[in-house]
């Protein structure tokens, strides 16, 4: 198991590494430099250049970019914020939006496999249609629909919970935007949990388990479950993927200061050094889903660790 | 000799969506105790479903229709007797499921879970049913491996199903069978989908563990030269009801059932030197949706009379030990022998073992 998560961390680690690169080759060829003020002589423009190493030749910039940006320094914001850190404009932004996401994803899958796991068990009855309608809605249509009815009905009409965001009221501020997230990854899970366990339990292994006495709750939460779970496991990444797409609406429906609508703003004016900033958190981000479920992967199947072990020796 | 199972009259339908399956229509079969009884027939004649009743397992769209599978077994020093169709899923599971009957499947390469060691699919059975302590399952656990001739069977026990052979599986299925000591054993094809060496090892395995533990086995095989090697008693099976049954000699040596010539007829034979031609039943058997009026085997039947297409016929007695249902067996029939070819092999069968003993 040791080997197989070292393997993940690496190829994720060599992934941060060349979205880096990406990054940095789109910082260079931005048109113009940072300096091309009229007023600026040419003494003065190399004099800044040479202060801010811009010029080095392109590896050690590189090099230096690469630290900085380990590092946490993604430079300065020129427009939202004039001088201010990117870093301290993430840093207050940062947690809101992960904390809505993961919240979203808790939800959406533990909700989604209950489904799921209870459509297929009680096949073509009530709750079966009941399941695979909301699944049906969730895929359908697109989080910031729900938001924004959310918003209406609930915030508005019936004012149970606050329309926009406030920090003093952060735990009720997070429901409807947490909600909203969440029916996509839900209908999804729900969709795949109930394909998937109808599967399982009409497999070979699970007559065997049954013959063998054990008790229903073994057999369904330990063997039927946990095969269950592999096909559904892979879905978790494309799922973020739209949780991450779709934060950048509901972030601006609801007021909400994360790093979505950060990145909406800095888009509509211009902050380009806040955007490719925003761009590499999200693909930090991302990456971490992506390791987190191939470590999941390995944990739940022994084949893939397994093999995945024997090739590495 | 006690008998132990006792299926009377079974009937099992299903609900499928091109109308109802009548897949066992009134079985009645016999199970002694450290005996073995084999059944045999064509695919779909419903083999797999009764001893599917036998362990209580039913799928959703299954309709039990009707009969009794009766369970006799010594519980603290007092034999009781319990009709297993009356028990419900969980009795099943808690007092009969692994611990009474247990259950070898066809297929070794998908009947163990992928995701959890051999040693615990092994262990959870005792850890359930006898209560054992971990460490007193996992030594017997690997006993069992031992027993069933895996080799290594304490590094064995860290192993995947995906990590072993198709031959090695089929034993770690037959060793979790039997770890909670079970009366009964059920083995439905077990070595079909095995290589053909595998297959006399792993029939070799099941007759060992018979002689040492005394169990009683119930063997479904297509196999007739299987039957022959493992079995007491044979049934035969067609279209959803016994056809014929009795001792192996009785099946063997004197069939009276058209349908069990017709197996014998098409089994082949190393020993037999003449260059016939391989019989086969002409036909498929029939539709279970929509069963002819009659003997359903009657349109396959070269002997067929007209009362056959008319009604089934009942089970004749033969002899203590066996039966048959055939029209032919009625004293108001035409007598009819078996064909020539098959009589020639059998006495020829016959006079091999004669002159062997
Ligand atoms: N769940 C089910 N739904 C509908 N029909 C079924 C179901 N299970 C079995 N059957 C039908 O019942 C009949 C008997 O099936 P069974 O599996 O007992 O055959 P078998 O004798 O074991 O054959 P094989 O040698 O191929 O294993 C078949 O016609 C089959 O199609
Ligand atoms: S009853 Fe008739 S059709 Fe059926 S096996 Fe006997 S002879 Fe053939
Ligand atoms: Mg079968």
């Amino acid at each position: 198991m040791f080997k197989y998560v070292l393997k993940r961390v690496l190829i994720s680690v060599v992934t941060v590494l060349i979205i880096l690169a990406v990054l940095f080759t789109m910082l260079h060829s931005m048109p113009g430099s940072p300096f091309n003020d009229e007023k600026i002589t040419a003494v003065q423009r190399a004099n800044l250049e040479a202060k801010y190493g811009l010029d080095k030749p392109l590896p050690v910039q590189f090099v230096n970019y690469l630290k900085a940006m380990l590092s946490g320094d993604f430079g300065v914001s020129y427009v939202i914020q004039k001088n201010m850190p990117i870093a301290s404009l993430l840093r207050a932004r940062i947690m809101v939006s992960i904390r809505i996401g993961v919240q979203a994803v808790a939800l959406g899958t533990l909700i989604g496999l209950l489904m799921g796991i209870v459509a297929a068990m009680k096949r073509n009855s009530f709750l079966d249609t009941f399941a695979t309608v909301v699944s049906v809605i969730g895929v359908a249509f697109p989080s910031y629909v729900f938001a924004m009815a959310m918003s209406y009905f609930i915030g508005f009409r019936l004012g149970w919970l606050p329309l926009l965001y406030s920090t003093a009221d952060a735990a009720r501020s997070t429901v409807m935007p947490t909600i909203s997230l969440s029916m996509f990854s839900m209908a999804t899970v729900a969709r795949f949990a109930r394909t998937e366990m109808v599967e399982v339990m009409g497999s070979d292994y699970m007559l065997l388990a049954d013959s063998k006495g054990i008790s229903s709750f073994r057999l369904l939460g330990v063997h039927g479950l946990r095969n269950a779970l592999i096909p559904i496991v892979t879905v978790l990444a494309p799922l973020t993927v739209e949780l991450m797409t779709g934060s950048l609406v509901v972030e601006q429906i609801f007021a909400i200061p994360g790093i979505g609508s950060l990145l909406v703003s800095a888009i509509q004016f211009n902050d380009y050094n806040v955007v490719l900033a925003v761009v590499f958190v999200y693909s930090i981000m991302f990456i971490s889903v992506m390791l987190i479920v191939d470590i999941l992967y390995g944990v739940i199947d022994p084949r893939i660790r397994l093999a995945k072990e024997d090739a590495s020796t | 000799m006690e008998k132990t199972l006792t299926i009377r009259d079974l009937r099992i339908s299903f609900q499928a969506s091109g109308g109802t399956v009548r897949a066992v229509r009134g079985v009645d079969l016999d199970l002694y105790q450290g005996e073995t009884l084999a059944i045999v027939g064509e695919s779909g004649s419903g083999k797999s479903v009764t001893v599917k009743a036998i362990m209580g397992i039913v799928s959703s769209n299954q309709i039990v229709e009707g009969g009794t599978i009766l369970y006799r077994c010594r519980e603290k020093d007092e034999w009781t007797e319990r009709d297993l169709l009356r028990l419900s899923r969980r009795e099943m599971r808690r007092h009969i499921n692994g611990t009474h009957i247990a259950m070898v499947f066809q297929d070794p390469m998908t009947s163990l879970d992928p995701t959890m060691t051999i040693g615990m699919q092994l262990m959870e059975g005792m850890i359930q049913h006898l209560h054992l302590s971990r460490a007193l399952a996992r030594r017997r656990a690997i006993e069992l491996l031992e027993l069933v001739g895996i080799p290594e069977a304490e590094k064995r026990m860290r192993n995947y199903p995906h990590q072993l052979s198709g031959g090695m599986r089929q034993r770690v299925v037959i060793a979790i069978a039997l770890s909670c000591s079970p009366d009964i054993l059920i083995c439905d094809e077990p070595t079909t989908a095995l290589d053909v060496t595998i297959q006399a090892k792993i029939l070799e395995l099941i007759q060992e563990i018979q002689r040492k533990t005394g169990i009683s086995v119930i063997y479904i095989t297509h196999d007739l030269g299987v039957v022959a090697k493992v079995a007491d008693y044979v049934a035969v099976m067609y279209a959803g009801r016994i056809a014929e049954k009795g001792t192996v000699e009785d099946i063997f040596y004197d069939p009276r059932h058209p349908y069990t010539w017709g197996l014998l007829s098409s089994m082949p034979d190393i020993s037999d030197e003449s260059s016939e031609r391989l019989y086969t039943i002409p036909g498929s058997p029939p539709s279970m949706v929509d069963l002819p009026a009659g003997d359903p085997f009657a349109p396959r039947n070269a002997y067929a009379l007209e009362a056959d297409f008319k009604a089934e016929p009942p089970m004749f007695q033969i002899s203590q030990t066996h039966f048959a249902a055939s029209w032919l067996l009625d004293e108001r029939a035409p007598k009819v022998a078996m064909p020539d070819s098959l009589r020639r092999r059998i006495e020829s069968m016959r006079g091999g073992e004669r002159t062997d003993g």
